[in-house]
């Protein structure tokens, strides 16, 4: 069980990791790091809730090895707002009352930065194939697919 | 007199939609949850050794190996412990000891310096088994022949409205025998008979349960847990073990998910129990994503017989309903669901003649607990879809049928308890209109079929007669407002609802609130559980009453310096002012160190500090014979839903286009978070009603995961849900409310399968409905090829 020293950027600072090799990029953020913000919630891959940005990309930090993220750009939960200014998914769903018990969120929101990233003016069912990989029990989604379009709308104007 | 120099505009915030107090916590990833508690290196992991076998005599456990194994701290067997553990029954060892009663019941805990190790010494250990005969089924359950799980059920406390029946497999038998059901057949001119099998289901929190626990060398223990309940933890550990409950200090962060799966206590106890054998170290257990499926607790599963009759008007004249409910290996909580849907079983009808039993019946399933709904989704699945036929079956629109029958203010119910006054009535016209009933659209392709489909509910709060709830308002140095509450912040939004009456009831806006989160048993103030959509109500009442208790504190200080009558005062805006003298002070002046009186005579007033408390005190016990008694419960939160659904031909898969929910919430607190409780509560409804089943072979569960267990993801929510607020207001409820929490997935299933019926002519019977239970349902009737 070697360890391996990495550096990345993470949330726009430069970190030096040792890391064991099959630690995951979950497990680094979360106890290498406490960048708890970004939820385990099933370590399989197939609940969503550690979505981080990896090099612009949404990945399951639980199915990401530490290593492997020698040299790339990631962004979690914490890393989304700016200045204490909100990222405006952050803020419509706050508004849209998208956030229940909030253990989805971080990744929810992760998703719909990314959707928003690379698409400006997504439809509706865009935003539903977009966060389909992460699974909510409590807000049954309307109300986040709601603040994912407002999200657009307001950067639309932002940009005009 | 010192003015505030900005002034603000109090918002009135009963009533207002106010964002989620603790929401942007929650948005840039600082809310802290128990998993994210930081521990540092000390911290030992837990694993559980289970029980790989659905029943059996523990002959013989071999735990040498896995204690030689370097890096293991601690390993805990049955023999540790000699106690028992529940809630309204104590059935429950903390580890097996003599017997195991299901496929992961925890037989050995270890405690290492890391998972892995903790893993490796879990399979290290060997348990020699003797095979027992099995149940697995509620009705063979109840029946001689099988065998008996718990031979010492006799010998458990329990409370004194469970009624078990020692030698026999029946946990809880709660019967209704109300007017003559035997003559009233004779009378019916339509009569339906059907039985369903409602199947096990999971809670599916996305945050499994955790906890860390640590144990002083003076026996204080210390727990964190993700929990709904720290206060029933604290006192049902405890006893447990024999401590003090003030020896026991339970702290719960924000809780990633509860619908149920985190009341009660479910591995907090294991926890404590390895705790003790390594004093001073922080022991954390996490249950993987697979053990969440079967390791916590799960949704009993049940075997519904209902029969009912009408009279050729299409009013309800008996009903005889028999409800076996698989409480699975252990039910010291599972009880009580049996009785709540004992004394609920007619559904939301005004029945004069019905005979209802409900058998709560011990399985080797995993342990059936408490789930968002209490049994009420369960009963009302069958229930609401016989209601339809019943209606269709006398010439009647089920929307007139239950018009007719259902209960409206002082209807006598199957209790013979009297009505409250509710808006039931007016939650079915608006939910019919609003789904547009009675117009058929056209289908969206050839191959599809469109229908609508409607059903009823009600629910109580299920807990014990005199659950109580108490709240603390203390005030600071520049007048905010601290809410000290034990009741927990799950999701639904019970933080922002304490703020919201706190502001209200003392005079001062709402963004100067404050909650205190973590919930902590050392200084929280007591609250039974976080259960039973109680909090707005009950706990509700203690928040106003202690908002209350400090603005009369806050009166009588300024009435004292001022020399002036307390009537002549009010608090607006965080001002203390007076009608008489139009004097005015600002809170942030005088509620730490009170008010100085003229010319050096002294001070009057220090710390605001307000306390309240709520318990109800009224609710009466029951016939055990009859089930009859004046006051069942506390009050019924009524409401309907209706949707509409199109079948495709091809596949059977079934989407939902649209939702309506009206619910009779007393008063909305917060019209937004009562809309969002409706959504998420009818999409997990649908998802219950279409996809969801945990699947056993031989007592294992066959789909523990996200990818074999299905939920709904955004690509299966409706386009279009409407929400309607209705208010009949509560006579005891703090302005008027009453709960929505569990009521909003009640009706789903029912209302899902009715739709179903309206678009293809048949009943597909007991749910899930999948695309492959659908389309094999049109092939038995010939509808397809």
């Amino acid at each position: 069980m070697a360890n391996h020293r990495i550096i990345l950027t993470i949330n726009g600072e430069t970190e030096q990791v040792e890391v064991p090799s099959q630690m995951t990029l979950l497990q680094m953020l979360r106890e290498k790091l406490a960048f708890t913000g970004t939820k385990n919630g099933c370590m399989a891959g197939e609940c969503g809730a550690c979505t981080v940005l990896m090099d612009g990309e949404p990945v399951n930090s639980c199915m990401v090895l530490a290593v492997e993220c020698h040299g790339s750009t990631i962004i979690t939960v914490e890393g989304l707002a700016k200045d204490g200014v909100l990222h405006p998914v952050q803020q419509t769903i706050i508004e849209h009352g998208g956030v229940q018990c909030g253990f989805c969120t971080p990744g929810m929101l992760i998703s719909a930065r990314a959707l928003l990233d690379r698409n400006a003016d997504p439809s509706e069912e865009d935003i539903r194939e977009a966060l389909v990989g992460n699974l909510c029990r409590c807000t049954g989604y309307i109300r986040i697919i709601d603040s994912v379009r407002d999200a657009a709308e307001r950067q639309q104007v932002l940009s005009l | 007199m010192q003015r505030r120099a900005k002034e603000q505009k109090t918002p009135q915030p009963i009533g207002d939609s106010v964002t989620r107090v603790e929401a942007r916590e929650k948005v840039v990833g600082s809310a802290l949850f128990t998993d994210d508690l930081q521990f540092g290196a000390g911290l030992l992991y837990a694993r559980i050794k289970r029980s790989s076998v659905p029943h059996a005599l523990i002959k013989s456990v071999d735990t040498s190996k896995a204690r030689a194994l370097p890096g293991v701290k601690a390993v805990v067997t049955g023999a540790d412990f000699t106690g028992y553990i529940g809630l309204y029954l104590t059935d429950r060892p903390i580890f097996c000891r003599d017997r195991v009663r299901y496929i992961g019941d925890p037989v050995a805990g270890v405690a290492a310096v890391s998972e892995a190790i903790a893993e490796e010494a879990v399979g290290l250990i060997e348990v020699e088994y003797e095979p027992l005969p099995v149940v697995f089924d509620p009705e063979f359950g109840v029946t001689p022949e099988a065998v008996v799980l718990h031979p010492d059920l006799g010998k458990y406390d329990v409370a004194n409205f469970i009624f078990p029946k020692p030698g026999t497999n029946i946990a809880n038998h709660f019967r209704i025998r109300k007017g003559d059901v035997q003559s009233a057949w004779a009378e019916c001119a339509a009569v339906v008979e059907r039985k369903y099998r409602i199947p096990h289901i999971q809670h599916v929190p996305l945050e499994s349960h955790v906890s860390i626990a640590r144990v002083d060398n003076d026996g204080k223990i210390k727990l964190w847990s993700s929990s709904q309940s720290p206060f029933a933890q604290r006192n049902l550990i405890a006893k447990s073990l024999g401590v003090s409950q003030s020896d026991v200090q339970v702290i719960a962060p924000y809780v990633g998910g509860g619908f149920g799966g985190k009341a009660g206590v479910t591995i907090e106890a294991m926890v404590v129990a390895i705790a003790m054998k390594v004093k001073g170290r922080c022991v954390k257990l996490r249950l993987t994503r697979e053990e969440e499926f079967y390791a916590a607790s799960v949704r009993q599963g049940l075997v519904a017989y209902f029969k009912m009759g009408c009279d050729k008007n299409g009013k309800l004249l008996a009903m005889d309903n028999k409800y076996f409910w698989d409480g699975g290996a252990y039910c010291e909580y599972g009880v009580n669901i049996t009785r709540a849907s004992g004394y609920s079983s007619s559904g939301p009808y005004e029945v004069p003649n019905v005979n209802a039993d409900s058998y709560c019946v011990y399985t080797n399933h995993p342990v059936g607990g408490p789930m968002r709904g209490f049994g009420m989704p369960e009963m009302h699945s069958g229930l609401e879809q016989c209601i339809d036929e019943l209606a269709h079956a006398i010439g009647l629109d089920p929307v007139e049928f239950r018009k007719i029958n259902c209960v409206k203010t002082d209807s006598i119910l199957v209790t013979g308890m009297k009505m409250h006054p509710t808006g039931l009535t007016e939650s079915l016209v608006k939910t019919a209109e609003a789904i547009g009933w009675g117009k058929k659209e056209p289908a969206s392709a050839p191959n599809k079929r469109r229908g609508k489909g409607i059903a009823l509910m009600w629910k109580a709060p299920a807990m014990p007669p005199n659950a109580g709830s108490s709240a603390n308002v203390s005030l600071n140095e520049d007048g905010t407002v601290n809410v000290s509450v034990g009741g927990q912040e799950i999701g639904q939004g019970s933080f922002t609802i304490a703020a919201q009456m706190a502001a209200a009831a003392l005079g001062v806006p709402f963004d100067w609130v404050r909650v205190n989160s973590p919930l902590n048993t050392d200084t929280s103030p007591y609250e039974w559980q976080t259960v039973a959509s109680r909090l707005t109500w009950s706990m509700g009442n203690a928040v106003t009453a202690a908002a209350r208790d400090a603005r009369q504190q806050i009166l009588a200080m300024v009435a004292k310096a001022w020399d002036e009558k307390i009537e002549d005062l009010d608090i607006i805006d965080g001002k203390v002012i007076s009608y008489k003298s139009e004097e005015s002070i600002s809170l942030k002046d005088i509620v730490i160190y009170g008010i100085p009186l003229p010319n050096n005579q002294g001070w009057v007033g220090g710390p605001v500090l307000g306390r309240g408390s709520f318990m109800p005190t009224y609710v009466t016990g029951l016939d055990p014979k009859t089930g009859q008694g004046p006051r069942a419960v506390v009050h019924y939160t009524t409401g309907a839903q209706a949707v509409e659904v199109e079948v495709d031909m091809d596949t059977g898969k079934v989407e939902v286009l649209k939702g309506v929910a009206a619910f009779d919430v007393g008063k909305a607190i917060n019209p937004e978070m009562v809309n969002a409780q409706m959504e998420g509560g009818f999409v997990q409804g649908l998802s219950t009603a279409l996809f969801e089943s945990l699947r056993f072979k031989d007592g294992l569960v066959l789909n523990p995961s996200f990818v074999d267990y299905r939920i709904a993801t955004s690509s299966d929510v409706p386009r279009d849900f409407q929400s309607i607020i209705v208010e009949v207001a509560q006579d005891d409820g703090p302005w008027g409310a009453r709960g929505i929490g569990e009521h909003a997935m009640v009706p789903t299933i029912p209302a899902i399968a009715n739709a179903i019926y309206d678009a293809i002519g048949i009943r597909v019977g007991s749910p899930p409905y999948t695309s492959e239970s659908v389309y094999l349902a049109m092939l038995d009737a010939g509808l397809v090829e």
